[in-house]
C-alpha cells in the first residue's frame, strides 16, 4: 500500500443506465497502488457493469475514470490493456484442443514469435512461482490450471490493475490458497487488484478494502479485516441475514434413494465417465456431492435425473423401484424431481412463459394433461402457486422466463420442483449466481423438504454451501465418488484432498499429505 | 463509421406479424422496379400477379386449388421447422406420395368401388412417410444432416418418376406419350357442386385447423416447441429428441405425400412427368411467411397461390417470362428474412472507435 496521494484507479460519479434499469448510479471509489480492493454486492448490484466500464467493454453515461491520476476514456478492452488494465473473467475463453501457448498467443494484441512468447511466459511463471506447462493441451488441464492460463495471459502485459471476476468459484481450497499467494505477490509488486466475489470469508482473508454495491449504488466502504462475513453480508443485502433453521434432533428414516455400481461412458471427448458410483440417501437426509467442476458431476446429474438412462435398471432405485433405464418423465412418476445447474435452456426455456415452463416438468405430477391435451388453466394456477409460495418477483404466469433475474428464475425452478412434493430431489448448484437473500431462501426450502421426509442430493462446487445444508457428503474426483462422510466430522482440508488436492501439482499434494500425516 | 447489429432485448410482437405483410409490399415495389428496368410494364406485372387473381372472382376457384397442396405441405414442414428439423425435401415426398397413390390406381384399374380413392390416399400418405423416413433414419442413426439428404432425395424421386413414366407405368394406349393411364371415376377426387374445386381443397383447410389444435393444445405440440427452442430442456422435461425427429419428419412426409395424391387424383387425373411443379419448395416460403402458424400458413398459401395464378395471367397479358412468378416468390422469402433481421436486431451506426469489444 502506498501513501495514496496518486490513486491507481479513481472513479467519480459513474452512472450507467440500461432500458428500464439504472445499473450504476453515481458510483465513486478509488483503489491505491498495490491495494487489493474487493467489490462486493448481490447479483444485479451493478458489479459487472462497473467492471465492464473500467475494462472498456462499455462506456459510462456520466462520470469520470482516472487512472494514475489521469482522466481517461477507455474506448475498448484493447485500450484498457494498453493502459495497463488486465482482467480475468469468471468464464474462461480457451480453446480446449489447443495448447496453453497457442491459447495465450491468440489472446495477445501484438504478434510475437512462439519462442519469445514461451520465454516470457516462463519468466512470468517463475516470478510468481506458478506451475504450468506451456505445451500441454488445455483439454487435459484442471480448472485451476486453466485459470492460471488466464492469469498468465493478463500478467504478460505487466498490468498495473488486475480485475478478477469471481475467481475462486471453481477452485479447490488448496488451489484457492495458491491463487491468494499469487495475488499477494502481485500486490506486493505494486499492482492493484480489483477483486469481485461473493465469498465473504475470502475477502476477509485477502482484501485490504472493500466497496459494497447495492442496487447500483455504493452503500458502504469498509476494511474487511475489521468486519465479519456476516456484517458484510448484511451490508450487501441491506438487512439481517437469516440463519438456516435445522432441527437439531432430526433423524433419518429408511433408505429411499439407492445408487449402486453406476457407471456411464461420457458422451463426448471432453466429458468424464462415471465409474462405479454407489451411495444411498435416507428419508430426511441431505446428501452433498462436492468436487471441482468437470469431475463427472454433470454426467452424474444427467444419470440421476434420467436425462441419460443407464444400462442397468437396478443401478438407481427409488423406494425399491429400479428406474435406471427410465427417462426423466417416467422417473418423475416414481417421485424423482431434479434441478439442473444451468437455468437458461435446461432448467427452463427462456422464450416460454412461466406457465409453459411449469408444464415442462410438472405436467404429470400435477395432472395438467388429459388425453394428450394440456389444460392451460391447471398449469396457470400451479404456476401462480409457485410464484406465491416462493416469492418469485415477476409480472405473472404469462411472463417469459427470460424476463426474470437469475435468482428469481432459480427460485421459480426450485419451487416448481419442490411443490411437486418429490420423494427424491436431485439438485445441481442450487444457488449458482443467486444473491444471498435468495440463496438463503433456497437453502431453507431444501432443509424443510428433507424435514418432510424426502431424500435430497445436492451437487455443488461450493463447499460452504454443502457444509451448511447437508447431513452427509462425498466428493467426486475423475468420475469416482469417495466414501460418504458425515458433515460434522469432515474437515475442509480433508475434503480438499479428496477433491484432488492441488491440481496439476503433485509435489504440493505430496507435501500436504505428508504434513497431515505428520500432524 | 461502422454498421453494427445489436440484438433487441425482446422483438416487438406486432412487428413479428407485420413483417410478412411488409415483405409482400417490398416485393411488389422492387418487382415493379426490376421489371420496368428490364423493359416490361413493371407496375402492370405487379398488378397482374398480385391483384388481378385476388380481385377476379373467376380466379378464386383456381386460387383454392393452388393453395390446397401448399397448405398441406407447409403445415407438415412447419411441425419440423418448429423442432429445428429442416426437411427441405417435401417436393420429393410429394412426388413419391403421388406415385404411391398412382400405383394403387393402376393396380385397381377397371375396378370400381368407394374404397379405391381412400386406399389411394392412404398409399399417398404412406409413400410420403416412407420417403421422409430415409432422412429420419440417417439423421437419428448416423447423424447425417437432414437438409442434404432430404434435398438430394428429391432429385432421386424425380428420376424414379421419369423412369416409371417412360417404362413400366406408361399408358399402353397412350400413343407412346410418357404418362400413366387416365384415372377412372372411382380414382378421381369428385368436384364440389358445379365448381371445378375438388374435395382436396376443403380437406387442406380442415387439416390446417386440426394442426392448429394439435400444435397449440396438446403435449405433442408442446414437445415440438420445446425440442426446437431448447433441446436440453426438452430432455430434462422427458421428451425424446429422436422421437421428435421421427414424428416431425413423418408428419411432413405424410402430408406432402397426401398433397401429392390429391393433386394426382384431382387436377391431373393421371401421373405425368410434369407432376413436380415446385409446390414442395414453395411450401417452405409459405411456412415461413405464415410464421409456422397454421392460420398464418393458410393466409400465406393464398398469397403464394395468387402469385402462381397471377404469373400465368401476366405471361399471356404482358408477356412476362414463365420464371417471373418464381422470382416474385423468392423475393418474398428474401424480404421476409431481411425484415426478420430488423425485428430481432437493431442497426447501430457506431462512430470512430478504436478496437472492438471483447
Amino acid at each position: 500500500m502506498s501513501d495514496g496521494t496518486t490513486r491507481r484507479l479513481d472513479l467519480k460519479g459513474i452512472t450507467k443506465a440500461f432500458p428500464g434499469v439504472l445499473a450504476n448510479d453515481d458510483v465513486s471509489f478509488s483503489v491505491a497502488p498495490g491495494e487489493i480492493h474487493a467489490l462486493l454486492g448481490e447479483n444485479g448490484a451493478g458489479k459487472s457493469t462497473l467492471v465492464k466500464m473500467i475494462y472498456g467493454i462499455m462506456q459510462p453515461d456520466a462520470g469520470e475514470i482516472r487512472f494514475d491520476g489521469e482522466l481517461v476514456h477507455v474506448a475498448s478492452p484493447k485500450a484498457a490493456r494498453a493502459m495497463g488494465v488486465g482482467m480475468v473473467f469468471q468464464h474462461f475463453s480457451l480453446f480446449e484442443p489447443m495448447t496453453v501457448l497457442e491459447n495465450i498467443a491468440l489472446g495477445l494484441d501484438e504478434a510475437i514469435s512462439y519462442a519469445d512468447l514461451e520465454a516470457r511466459i516462463r519468466q512470468v511463471l517463475k516470478t510468481y512461482n506458478l506451475s504450468l506447462d506451456p505445451h500441454r493441451t488445455v483439454a487435459t488441464l484442471s480448472v485451476g490450471e486453466r485459470q492460471r492460463i488466464e492469469i498468465v495471459r493478463a500478467l504478460l502485459l505487466e498490468p498495473r490493475l488486475l480485475i478478477m471476476d469471481e475467481p475462486t468459484s471453481v477452485l479447490t481450497p488448496q488451489e484457492v490458497a495458491q491463487l491468494f499467494d499469487t495475488l499477494r505477490a502481485l500486490a506486493a509488486r505494486g499492482c492493484s487488484i480489483l477483486y469481485i466475489s461473493h465469498k465473504l470469508h475470502e475477502i476477509v482473508e485477502l482484501c485490504h478494502s472493500a466497496t459494497i454495491l447495492r442496487g447500483g449504488r455504493v452503500v458502504a466502504e469498509c476494511d474487511p479485516r475489521a468486519e465479519s462475513s456476516r456484517s458484510m453480508a448484511e451490508m450487501m443485502i441491506g438487512g439481517a441475514l437469516k440463519e438456516i433453521e435445522k432441527a437439531a434432533d432430526r433423524s433419518f428414516g429408511v433408505e429411499r434413494f439407492i445408487v449402486g455400481g453406476l457407471s456411464l461412458e461420457a458422451d463426448d471427448a471432453f466429458g468424464t465417465s462415471l465409474k462405479d458410483i454407489s451411495f444411498s440417501v435416507r428419508a430426511g437426509e441431505i446428501f452433498g456431492v462436492a468436487g471441482v467442476a468437470g469431475n463427472g458431476q454433470n454426467e452424474l446429474m444427467l444419470a440421476l435425473s434420467g436425462e441419460r438412462s443407464v444400462e442397468s435398471a437396478g443401478a438407481i432405485c427409488i423406494d425399491g423401484n429400479p428406474v435406471g433405464t427410465l427417462d426423466a418423465e417416467k422417473r418423475r412418476r416414481y417421485g424423482l424431481c431434479a434441478v439442473p445447474e444451468e437455468r437458461n435452456g435446461h432448467g427452463a426455456v427462456p422464450g416460454f412463459s412461466l406457465s409453459d415452463n411449469a408444464i415442462l416438468t410438472a405436467r404429470t405430477r400435477k395432472n395438467m394433461v388429459r388425453l394428450g391435451v394440456i389444460d392451460a388453466g391447471v398449469a396457470e394456477s400451479y404456476t401462480n402457486e409457485v410464484i406465491g409460495g416462493f416469492a418469485v418477483k415477476t409480472t405473472g404466469a404469462k411472463a417469459p422466463a427470460s424476463s426474470l433475474s437469475g435468482g428469481n428464475l432459480q427460485k421459480f425452478i426450485m419451487g416448481r420442483e419442490i411443490m411437486q412434493a418429490p420423494d427424491v430431489l436431485v439438485v445441481s448448484q442450487p444457488t449458482w449466481g443467486v444473491d444471498a437473500g435468495a440463496a438463503a431462501a433456497i437453502h431453507q426450502e431444501l432443509v424443510d423438504l428433507a424435514a418432510r421426509g424426502s431424500a435430497i442430493v445436492v451437487i455443488s462446487q461450493d463447499l460452504d454451501e454443502l457444509m451448511a445444508i447437508s447431513d452427509t457428503m462425498a466428493v467426486m474426483n475423475e468420475g469416482k465418488l469417495s466414501r460418504t462422510l458425515a458433515v460434522g466430522e469432515a474437515s475442509v482440508d480433508e475434503i480438499g484432498l479428496l477433491m484432488g488436492g492441488v491440481h496439476g501439482d503433485p509435489d504440493a499434494t505430496a507435501d500436504y499429505t505428508g504434513a497431515t500425516h505428520a500432524a | 463509421m461502422r454498421l453494427e447489429l445489436v440484438k433487441r432485448k425482446q422483438p416487438s410482437r406486432p412487428m413479428l406479424y407485420l413483417t410478412p405483410v411488409f415483405s409482400v409490399l417490398l416485393t411488389m415495389v422492387v418487382g415493379a422496379t426490376i421489371f420496368s428496368l428490364l423493359g416490361y410494364d413493371g407496375p402492370g406485372a405487379v398488378w397482374n400477379i398480385f391483384f388481378v387473381p385476388a380481385l377476379d372472382p373467376n380466379k378464386w376457384q383456381d386460387l383454392g386449388i393452388k393453395a390446397a397442396p401448399l397448405i398441406l405441405i407447409a403445415i407438415g414442414l412447419s411441425v419440423g421447422f418448429r423442432a429445428n428439423v429442416w426437411n427441405i425435401g417435401a417436393e420429393g415426398q410429394y412426388v413419391i406420395g403421388g406415385l404411391a397413390g398412382t400405383g394403387v390406381a393402376l393396380a385397381t384399374w377397371q375396378m370400381e368401388g368407394w374404397w379405391i380413392l381412400p386406399l389411394m390416399c392412404l398409399a399417398g400418405v404412406a409413400g410420403g412417410m416412407l420417403y421422409a423416413a430415409i432422412p429420419a433414419f440417417l439423421k437419428t442413426k448416423l447423424n447425417v444432416n437432414e437438409i442434404l439428404t432430404s434435398l438430394m432425395l428429391t432429385y432421386v424421386s424425380v428420376q424414379l418418376l421419369y423412369y416409371l413414366m417412360r417404362g413400366p407405368w406408361k399408358d399402353p394406349e397412350g400413343f407412346n406419350f410418357p404418362q400413366s393411364r387416365m384415372f377412372t371415376d372411382s380414382q378421381m377426387l369428385p368436384e364440389i357442386g358445379n365448381t371445378f374445386v375438388h374435395y382436396g381443397v376443403p380437406i387442406a383447410f380442415i387439416v390446417a385447423l386440426l394442426a392448429w389444435f394439435i400444435l397449440s393444445k396438446t403435449v405433442f405440440g408442446f414437445e415440438i416447441r420445446v425440442v426446437g427452442a431448447a433441446p436440453n430442456a426438452a430432455r430434462y422435461g422427458g421428451f425424446n429428441r429422436t422421437r421428435t425427429i421421427w414424428t416431425s419428419l413423418l408428419a411432413a412426409g405424410g402430408l406432402a405425400g397426401f398433397a401429392g395424391i390429391l393433386e394426382a387424383a384431382g387436377p391431373y387425373g393421371q401421373m405425368v412427368p410434369q407432376f413436380p411443379t415446385g409446390y414442395g419448395f414453395t411450401a417452405i416460403i409459405v411456412a415461413f411467411l405464415g410464421r409456422l402458424h397454421p392460420v398464418g400458413i393458410m393466409l400465406a398459401a393464398i398469397i403464394l397461390a395468387i402469385s402462381y395464378v397471377g404469373g400465368e395471367i401476366a405471361q399471356s397479358s404482358i408477356g412476362l417470362p414463365n420464371a417471373a412468378s418464381g422470382l416474385f416468390q423468392a423475393m418474398m422469402l428474401f424480404f421476409l428474412l431481411a425484415t426478420d433481421i430488423l425485428v430481432n436486431y437493431r442497426v447501430r451506426f457506431s462512430g470512430v472507435r478504436s478496437g472492438g469489444a471483447a
